[in-house]
């Protein structure tokens, strides 16, 4: 593990990066200065306030500190985006790797499944979901997650199908290995490589459609710090009032790099096409 | 003729009413090499994956008789084939880039294939390593990923694999097509040796017919699915007696041209 951490300074930076908005999540209560302004707090006579040494990130419309708001917000946004991804994953991958692998009948009942979810645009179809059930937090990480799906299937099914004509895998089947085993231990691994790299792509694809869900009223509700949504609040100001969507856009940001950095290092690391001849 | 290792006799291959194969007679014995040539679509390969009892699975209808020590392998259970195969019969192939799964060291798959074979780990282990050293590779590379060697170095741990299984009839099919010169050479070798020194019985199939005259001692040409000619190497390419065995020979590109 040590020696996977030097040979790879992406996954260092990344990691690294990941474990610090870990750290401020945690101990969001302990290192924002206002922890209140988190919640229903306001101080109307303080509102938009330039950065300053009591205010680091300036206060925003209503008077709330923008510093403790990020902070806070560090316990919504990348924790949505990990489960969306997850719960993503969680569907797409089985599906598109039986998909790719035994092909025919499996292979077109997936792929138009697939294809009737990606025929919507994936923000409506999540839209959809959401307004029919009541707005919250939970229903917009599971609405994301069925918008999002799809598309983990059909990459890994295309992965999947190219593998499963190898050689090597002709060979487990002649030497009658288990199914299950083939696809777990020889398919798989050979096919979750472009997911990986997509999946550390998408981690701020989905902070910005959350924060856009959340700009339409459908997901954070306004004392709720999300970093999407205090952008979207933050846009009417932006002429007088800069500060109100650059830091929280700033966040956002910092967290899509940094999967992103993980995603790459983690791509060169488990990939053994990739190591160097020794 | 009865101590042939491999006796193959009207062996039909077929997909539906397309004949994908035909041999009439073709054997292979032990201590000698057996080329198989012919262009792309003759039905080589066809002809390697009936042996192997694989062409059932492709789809295709296989007929005749393939006998390995006098015992017949057609009409044989999927669970007995699975015996032979790679015990007594053992295969490679064209590409060793992807015969071998790149997320494994190549020892872990070698010492795999000998345990599903029902060694134990510690047996597995020594033999894989003393298989290696016996296609001149030191066994150091069995802790690599397949992607940390040569396309060369794959093939002979393919060999070395099919070694270590201790069979006795090996199907190589394009073993050296798809790698450059002087690595074919090295391969070319190893094979030579395991003639010489393990009396193994080998069927080669090549294109290539330089390749064949320089390797085998007897070859089998094959044209739309059937064997057209047959005979000992050096005959056959001084005096070949049909008109596509000709056209094969005048079609090898010659350095004094």
């Amino acid at each position: 593990m040590i020696r996977l951490l030097k040979a790879n300074q992406l996954i260092a930076a990344g990691g690294l990066i990941v474990l610090l908005i870990f750290v401020v999540a945690v101990f969001a209560p302990l290192l924002a200065p206002y922890p209140a302004d988190a919640g229903s707090a306001t101080h109307p006579e303080n509102a938009l306030l330039a950065p300053s040494l009591t205010h680091l990130f300036g206060t925003d419309q209503v008077g709330r500190d923008v510093f403790s708001r990020v902070l806070y917000g560090a316990r919504i946004s990348p924790v949505i985006a990990l489960v969306v991804l997850l719960l993503a994953c969680a569907a797409g991958v089985p599906l598109g790797v039986a998909a790719g692998y035994f092909g025919g009948a499996a292979d077109e009942v997936i792929m138009r499944v697939t294809d009737v979810f990606l025929a919507f645009p994936s923000l409506l179809l999540a839209l959809a979901f959401v307004a029919v059930l009541p707005a919250s937090l939970t229903v917009v990480t599971i609405a994301i997650a069925i918008t999002w799906w799809p598309w983990y299937a059909r990459l890994i099914r295309g992965q999947a199908a190219s593998v499963a004509g190898r050689p090597y895998v002709e060979a487990c089947r002649a030497l009658g290995i288990p199914r299950w085993r083939i696809l777990l231990r020889h398919v798989l691994p050979n096919s979750v490589t472009p997911l990986i790299v997509q999946v550390s792509l998408d981690a701020g694809g989905v902070i910005l459609t959350i924060s856009a869900l959340s700009f339409l009223g459908l997901g954070a509700q306004d004392p709720v710090p999300e970093w999407g949504l205090m952008v979207a609040e933050g846009e009417n100001y932006f002429t007088t009032g800069w500060w109100l969507v650059t830091f929280p856009g700033l966040a956002i940001l910092i967290t899509a790099l940094a999967f992103n950095l993980l995603g790459d290092g983690l791509r060169d690391a488990l990939d053994p096409r990739r190591l160097p001849v020794r | 003729m009865n101590s042939m290792k491999l006796q193959i006799r009207d062996l039909r291959v077929r997909f539906g009413e397309q004949l994908a194969a035909s041999a009439a007679a073709l054997d292979v014995d032990a201590g000698e090499i057996v080329g198989l040539a012919g262009e792309s679509g003759s039905g080589k390969s066809m002809t390697i994956q009936a042996v192997l009892g694989l062409a059932g699975t492709a789809g295709a209808t296989v007929t005749g008789s393939i006998k390995l020590d006098g015992v017949e392998l057609t009409g044989m259970s999927a669970a007995e084939l699975r015996a032979i195969r790679g015990r007594r019969i053992a295969a490679i192939f064209q590409s060793p880039g992807l015969a071998f799964n790149p997320v494994f060291r190549v020892g872990a798959i070698v010492t795999r294939a000998l345990r599903q074979h029902g060694l134990s780990a510690a047996e597995a282990r020594d033999r894989a390593a003393a298989a290696m050293r016996s296609v001149l590779l030191p066994p150091e590379l069995l802790h690599r990923y397949p992607a940390q060697l040569s396309g060369g170095q794959l093939q002979r741990v393919a060999i070395a694999l099919a070694l270590a299984l201790r069979a006795d009839v090996l199907l190589a099919d394009e073993p050296t097509s798809a790698l450059d010169v002087t690595v074919q050479a090295e391969v070319l070798e190893v094979l030579r040796e395991l003639r010489d020194s393990r009396g193994m019985a080998i069927l080669f199939v090549s294109h290539d017919l330089a390749v064949i005259a320089e390797l085998c001692d007897r070859v089998a040409v094959m044209r739309a699915g059937e064997v057209v000619e047959q005979g000992v190497t050096r005959e056959v390419i001084a005096a070949p007696r049909h008109e596509y065995t000709r056209e094969l020979l005048a079609a090898v590109p010659k350095l004094d041209g």
